[in-house]
């Protein structure tokens, strides 16, 4: 391709991959892009060309992922850590639905999530199999175009960069050449002040965001920019942020949400139980119409326990519960 | 015998990445080697140790990191193929960002953290550049969209490479790595390879154990800043023209 590219001009070559002048930017030549007539060979010497072909090749692969969205995903099972074969044979999810995952520290959630990151084939040491849309998904989902499959969400996550909300979404949005980045950036903040509750500003330091804020501005970023169809949540903090809705902002999003957890709220809120145990998926739950109705009471018990709690921060005393 | 090279600015958790990554490789049965480059002092051998880890140290001291690299290279495969290893990793820090340990035809690895800023991945240079598979450490205590915006720079630089991300602490995708690391080819040598990358230039009288500033002392390959002095500025004596 790096031969077809050489001959093209400037104009063209930015016309049909319009992400082809950061590259340009990247490599310190911007100057190329005030010469749009000439041929790309004549200003870009071979080897910057070459890459040049290669980054073009993996942003349309990247980009190209959007035109089939992974509608569901299904493990197949293989062995317990014993070697016995896996318990629950195939599981299936489906985009916008949220599946919770428990299980004790060591049961095997880790080794689960990264079967479905690597998208395994037998390969890894439990011997699943992950498809994707039913069938066997080619490499580009093994980091070879820096793709991946899981978005990861965790409360150990922090803002590292020193960036306002503003410049830090044009920044997500721009390294994921997203269309409409404005609308996208608008939205996201949007969301994120809804699932706080507790507004921010465009302008303030994303590290400057309480600890409700941040997540709020993760889930509703993943929503929206992230390139990844599975989201995976290591528990979500029960303060500072509406959970209910987090969840179906992601799934409406058409996102396959794993969330796991052992908290009996943010449990029951799923479509589906996964338990773990021994290295291996050992049962499927969905929640029976009694768990569903136990629900509108652990709210319950949970809106007391937030009403205390606010209480306590306002100076009263709790003798009367 | 299998040969990978891994290389990454100091501090991104090389170690911890080799170290997960070669005990699935172990665990299949495999006898794994390290030989560990350094500059001045480390103590990464110990932990290699303590693992059943084969493990040679090379300080390079006074000498440029990797010029010291590529001199030792050759006998360290030797030594691992006399130890009887079927794969052996070589680990060395790129304390310059000019430094780059890959050879051609030997599995190149750069590992370098999300926590080392976005601009970081066009600063790294050559063992970024140059490497076959990037692994981006740290990707636990950062959002997921610092980590997407980070590997898309990566990307930016290297647009060929395969990127992993890996946990360290917990391991997680090291097993993935490990696959990709038994699946490169045999080394028997590396006798007539060809670096990926030249190394950085020297020879100065400062390479020679110089420690005088000035210009009267600065002899052999020597290039100076254009700093846009005023003419007539001394730039060999200070204000004045002490002498």
């Amino acid at each position: 391709m790096s031969a077809d590219l050489g001959g093209m001009t400037v104009e063209t070559v930015l016309g049909r991959w319009p992400f082809a002048a950061q590259f340009l930017q990247e490599k310190g030549l911007a100057n190329v892009l005030d010469r749009p007539d000439t041929a790309l060979d004549v200003v870009v010497d071979p080897t910057v060309l070459q890459d040049m072909a290669a980054f073009i090749a993996e942003m349309e692969a990247f980009l190209g992922s959007g035109e089939e969205p992974v509608r569901e995903l299904t493990i197949k099972g293989g062995r317990a850590k014993d070697g016995s074969p896996e318990p629950v044979a195939e599981l299936t999810a489906r985009a916008g639905e949220v599946l919770c995952i428990v299980g004790p520290t060591g049961s095997g959630k880790s080794r689960l999530l990264a079967d479905i990151e690597w998208v395994a084939r037998g390969d890894t040491p439990t011997g699943r199999h992950v498809l994707i849309n039913g069938e066997v998904p080619d490499n580009r989902w093994r980091g070879g175009s820096g793709m991946h499959l899981v978005a990861q969400l965790s409360q150990n996550m922090n803002f590292v960069m020193d960036l306002s909300v503003r410049d830090f979404l044009s920044l997500h949005a721009e390294s994921r050449q997203a269309p409409e980045p404005l609308e996208k950036i608008e939205r996201i903040a949007t969301w994120a002040n809804e699932l706080a509750g507790e507004p921010f500003a465009m302008d303030t330091p994303i590290t400057s965001l309480s600890g409700g804020q941040s997540r709020a501005l993760m889930i509703a970023d993943i929503a929206v920019l992230s390139a990844s169809p599975v989201v995976l949540i290591d528990e979500i903090e029960n303060a500072g942020i509406d959970r209910r809705q987090a969840l179906d902002i992601l799934i409406q999003q058409e996102k396959i949400v794993l969330m796991a957890t052992h908290d009996p709220i943010l449990a029951l809120m799923g479509d589906r139980r996964v338990v773990i145990g021994g290295g291996a998926m050992t049962k499927v739950i969905a929640p029976s119409a009694g768990e569903r109705a136990n629900l509108v009471e652990l709210k319950a018990l949970d809106a007391r326990l937030m009403e205390l709690r606010r209480r306590l921060r306002a100076g009263e005393v709790l003798d009367q519960i | 015998m299998r040969f990978v090279t891994v290389s990454g600015p100091p501090a991104v958790g090389k170690t911890a990445v080799i170290i997960k990554t070669l005990e699935h490789i172990q665990g299949e049965g495999h006898k794994v080697g390290v030989v560990k480059f350094d500059c001045l002092a480390t103590e990464d051998d110990v932990l290699y140790r303590k693992r059943g880890i084969p493990v040679r140290k090379g300080l390079a001291g006074a000498l440029c990191p990797d010029h010291y690299f590529v001199s030792n290279v050759e006998e360290c495969v030797q030594w691992g193929l006399a130890t009887g290893l079927d794969m052996l990793v070589s680990e060395s820090a790129g304390l310059c960002n000019r430094c780059s340990p890959h050879i051609r035809g030997v599995l190149a690895v750069c590992v370098i953290d999300n926590l080392s800023g976005t601009d970081a991945p066009r600063k790294i240079g050559p063992m970024l550049k140059a490497a076959d598979v990037v692994v981006i450490t740290k990707g636990d205590i950062v959002s997921q969209a610092e980590r997407e915006v980070f590997a898309a720079r990566v990307r930016m630089v290297n647009p060929q490479a395969s990127i992993l991300h890996v946990n360290g602490i917990t391991g997680q995708g090291s097993y993935e790595l490990g696959t990709l690391w038994s699946g490169t080819r045999e080394t028997a040598t590396v006798e007539g390879l060809k670096l990926r990358f030249s190394m950085p230039a020297a020879l100065c009288s400062y390479c020679l154990g110089e420690t005088r500033i000035g210009a009267d002392y600065q002899l052999g390959n020597v290039r100076k800043m254009d700093l846009d002095l005023p003419t007539g500025a001394k730039t060999d004596g200070g204000p004045g023209g002490e002498p």
